[in-house]
């Protein structure tokens, strides 16, 4: 696939570093030629400099064959420009913007083809942000991930000691759990999967992704650990893009304090925020964590810009009495360092955001891509089309399904009462739809919507295949 | 001197303008035959040959007014004006010179303060031109001075900022003042007329009903009855006056924005509006109570009633009565007092701190504890979701240590000079306040009659301070604002 990739900042660069290696043709556009040149140091594509919203630049870059336009700059308002250039010059297929402002996504009629053209836009700031409140909602998760407009969850928990589960195999949980069906995808065991088979025993510290319909999630995980008591307060270090919309999401529900090292910045959060606390200091003063309670938090968030400040003050935090502290660090060596020591969780952005591109950027019909563990492994949902003849899933058993070692189906969202060919457009969200968890013998329907996580990130190309529907069938 | 010059001009037209406002009471005397036509001629001629004199000597030195003399113009506007608006009550009633001017500044005001008595039996002309001079001098005269200077070639943007009461002045409803005055006039004049009516239908006699329009749409509160609105002893009289008390109450720029957006929403973005709707319901309904557990009335209805109608009447600084609250267990009186002092809403003809001053003190008081708690908190004082700054709560707390200052030195003034504690402090308070009655001495069922010279001059120039927003008069005393 030819992509052309518009800023190259910390959402451009991390995307091409994980698409470069999925074999696309990447050209990477930034305005300014240090970046390019790092980014060009280590990964195998073109870089043009430029301004992303010129015309000149655009073609230069390629635009004219590329399959795929992703405008990550830093604003929303050159993202917009290149889109619809990228519409009306250049043809390009798909375009993805980056679109930060709340107040243009209000309004999702200006990203029509007649108009800006976007046809899909992201915002990493509230992937994050959505991402740290779930993690909120569910304080004994390490992460959950939704799928089928949030019928589904994938949940990752770590197992301790003292929950009921552990020490059992795997076939029990369903005599513990009669009314709520779960299936576990993936085991973790000190940082290499363990493929899940009936006889698999949980043990202690074990990472355990277990799939469930998402109002099912709380009982499925009270059976794996005993729970916590349920977040009340809230501390978030750093009131940048991240932290205020954070804040602006959590306040009515939690009590937040925020903390913001720049004063005109703290001034700008207060008058924004109307039931946060709103402090102006450094989140790694330990007097000022001190004497805001840092101990009585039930959650601290360190989500400033430097992933060292990050590091230090949730590691302050943790040793002053924080119960959970989730850190955002941007490097990957530093995520692997420090996942599972003291920092609870670490949130590595350029992880959260890429999922949203990948889905775009997957053949096939990929309705939602997680990535997961540091890219190493990866949660799909597909969509199967077509029939027994012309797909190689359609009318099968799971358990006939060729799917490559370590992938694995875990549920099925199945939507009932199809109007067929009734033209009738409802949107997926309606009642009419059942979630299946996988067994060995349920059949794949056509457009049924799967789930399947991938421990390995290098068989995703051969999952992606086999949902296909064969050329000659189309 | 220049820039007495300068302003002359301008104050000219302004008394020729005013001079037109003689013929409401002069059809009124034609109409009614009550004998007064030839006074109320004679002031209109010797205002219109005054302002006219003053602009032909002068209108050769007009040129763009400075903010500082828009201020000047402004306090001059109304120590004229009441001047030219007692020239009938001077002849046609023989009052003193002090009386007479007391009078016409309650009236210009709004305040509604009268040492006149036997109201019943005056002229009905007369009458029609205190109620007249309230509603000119409510917001009539704010609108018209905003509207016209403007028109005139003055600058406009600096004389709305002294004229306008309020701290948040600033917001803007049209990008041309004169079209906004335009906009606030029609909105005052389509609901005195409303008023007119609603009042006419509730049993009023058509001259009573415009009296009383007058008078409550302007917050001034005069009546052509000595008992006040208890002469007509009629429930839907005080209803059609509470609701119109309320309206008038409310921020005039709000009634605008409404009226142009033909939509009730923009009442929901208005800030000071709940606190002003719950401050009064709030107050009624406790004043109901107490009265009910004190026994003053024989039922709970005829409580409600009264409790009602002279809460809504003194909060919004009208200054009707339907009873003698005075006489109230003084809790009661006291609480009625009280709540003039800041509960209507700013861009109404309402006097006092207002509300919106209330609650950035409020929020500032809320604010200096948050700090104590979390010394590095950033707590930026909000009112509607907004941050307001410094340097608002800061006039704000300028403006309201001069409003007690004041409230102060003249109560002590009124105390030195003879009057007994009540009467001195609730004379201050609704003379600063622009309420009208106090209580005891000057209290609803009598008036300011009792008082001496000194007491009614003191009373004078503290309407005229309270109505002024004290610091756009206090500035031109300041010796910095005449430095060249």
């Amino acid at each position: 696939m030819r992509i052309v990739i518009l800023g190259a900042g910390q959402v451009g660069s991390s995307v091409a570093e994980n698409l470069v290696s999925e074999a696309n043709d990447l050209t990477v556009v930034d305005i300014d030629p240090s970046r390019l040149k790092r980014l060009q140091d280590r990964l195998d594509l073109r870089t043009v400099t430029g301004n992303a919203a010129h015309p000149a630049v655009l073609e230069q870059a390629g635009a004219r064959d590329a399959d795929m336009l992703l405008a990550v700059t830093q604003s929303d308002e050159t993202n917009m420009v290149a889109c619809k250039l990228a519409a009306t010059m250049f043809n390009i297929p798909t375009k993805i913007a980056r679109i930060r402002s709340a107040d243009y996504l209000s309004h999702p009629e200006i990203f029509s083809p007649e108009n800006f053209a976007v046809d899909h836009s992201i915002c990493p700031e509230q992937v994050i942000c959505d991402y740290i409140a779930k993690l909120l909602e569910f304080p004994e998760s390490l992460q959950v991930l939704e799928f089928a407009d949030g019928k589904v969850s994938l949940v990752a928990v770590r197992a301790f000691h003292g929950g009921p589960l552990v020490g059992q195999e795997l076939q029990n949980l369903r005599r513990h759990l009669p009314q709520a069906e779960t299936r576990v995808a993936a085991i973790y065991r000190q940082d290499s999967p363990v493929m899940p088979e009936g006889n698999t025993v949980i043990e202690a510290g074990d990472e355990v992704f277990f799939i469930a319909a998402t109002e099912n999630i709380r009982g499925v995980m009270r059976e794996l650990r005993r729970m916590d008591k349920p977040v009340k307060r809230v501390m978030i270090g750093g009131g940048g893009n991240i932290g205020r919309r954070l804040a602006r999401a959590i306040e009515k529900r939690y009590s937040v304090k925020i903390i913001e090292y720049n004063k005109t910045g703290a001034e700008r959060l207060a008058a924004d925020l109307d039931h946060t606390l709103v402090l102006a200091g450094d989140v790694t003063d330990e007097e000022l964590l001190r004497s805001e309670n840092i101990g009585e938090m039930d959650v601290y968030c360190a989500v400033t810009n430097d992933d060292e400040n990050n590091i230090m003050s949730s590691l302050l935090a943790k040793r002053l009495g924080a119960r959970k502290v989730i850190a955002l660090i941007n490097r990957g060596s530093y995520v692997n360092l420090l996942q599972s020591g003291q920092i609870d969780i670490a949130i590595s952005p350029a992880q959260q955001t890429i999922g949203t591109l990948l889905a775009h950027v997957r053949r096939g019909d990929c309705a939602v891509v997680h990535s997961l563990r540091r890219g190493a492994a990866e949660a799909l949902e597909l969509v199967a089309h077509g029939d027994p003849k012309s797909s190689k899933v359609v009318g099968r058993r799971i358990e006939e399904i060729d799917l490559p070692k370590g992938a694995s189906i875990a549920a099925i969202v199945r939507r009932h009462d199809r109007p067929a060919a009734s033209g009738d457009e409802r949107p997926a969200a309606g009642n009419d739809h059942e979630v299946l968890i996988a067994h060995h013998d349920t059949i794949l329907e056509p457009e049924d919507h799967a789930i399947v996580f991938v421990v390995n990130k290098r068989t995703v190309p051969h999952v992606e295949k086999l949902f296909q529907v064969d050329i000659g069938f189309v | 001197m220049a820039w007495l010059i300068a302003i002359s001009p301008v104050l000219g037209i302004i008394a020729m303008a005013m001079s037109l406002s003689h013929l409401v009471p002069i059809l009124t005397s034609i109409a009614l035959g009550d004998g007064t036509t030839a006074v109320f001629a004679g002031s209109m001629a010797l205002n219109f040959a005054a302002g006219c004199a003053v602009w032909l000597a002068t209108r050769r030195y007009r040129r763009e007014l400075q903010l500082r003399e828009g201020m000047v113009l402004i306090s001059l506007v109304w120590i004229g004006g009441a001047l030219f608006a007692c020239v009938p009550l001077l002849a046609g009633l023989g009052l003193s010179f002090t009386d007479a001017y007391f009078e016409s500044m309650s009236a210009l005001t709004a305040t509604g303060a009268t040492l006149l008595s036997g109201l019943d039996g005056l002229a009905p002309s007369f009458n029609v031109w205190r109620a007249e001079l309230q509603w000119l001098g409510g917001m009539g005269v704010i609108v018209l001075v905003v509207a016209v200077l403007p028109m005139l070639g003055v600058g406009g943007r600096q004389i709305s900022k002294a004229e306008i009461p309020g701290p948040m002045k600033d917001e803007q409803l049209t990008p041309r003042m004169t079209q906004t005055a335009k906009g606030l006039w029609m909105i005052y004049f389509a609901l005195t007329f409303a008023c007119l009516i609603a009042y006419r239908l509730a049993g009023m006699t058509w001259i009573d009903a415009l009296i009383h329009s007058f008078s409550t749409l302007s917050l001034g509160g005069f009546s052509s009855h000595d008992a006040s609105l208890a002469f007509f002893d009629s429930v839907a009289i005080e209803l059609v006056a509470i609701v119109f008390m309320t309206l008038a109450g409310i921020n005039f720029a709000t009634h605008f924005q409404a009226w142009r957006a033909r939509s009730v929403d923009r009442y929901r973005d208005d800030s000071e509006l709940p606190y002003f709707l719950v401050v009064l319901a709030a107050s009624v309904a406790g004043v109901t109570v107490f009265l009910s557990a004190q026994d003053v009335y024989p039922d709970l209805w005829t409580t409600l009633r009264y409790a009602a109608f002279n809460t809504v009447s003194v909060a919004t600084n009208t200054g009707y009565a339907t009873v003698d609250y005075a006489k109230w267990p003084v809790f009661a009186p006291l609480w009625l007092m009280f709540l003039g002092t800041f509960a209507a809403c700013s861009g109404s003809a309402g006097g006092g701190i207002k509300m919106i001053r209330a609650m950035v003190l409020f929020q500032q008081v809320h604010r200096e504890l948050a700090r104590l708690a979390h010394p590095a908190a950033v707590t930026p004082l909000k009112i509607g979701g907004q941050a307001v700054p410094n340097q608002v709560v800061f006039a704000v707390l300028a403006f309201f240590f001069a409003w007690l200052a004041t409230l102060v030195i003249v109560t002590l003034l009124l105390a030195a000079s003879g009057l007994d504690a009540i009467t001195a402090f609730s004379a201050a308070c609704a003379s600063l306040n622009n309420i009208g009655p106090g209580l005891h001495e000057v209290g609803p069922s009598t008036t300011f009659a009792g008082l001496t010279d000194f007491q009614t001059w003191v009373c004078t120039v503290t309407m005229l301070l309270g109505r002024l927003e004290l610091l756009t008069v206090l500035v031109i005393l300041t010796p910095s604002f005449w430095r060249k």
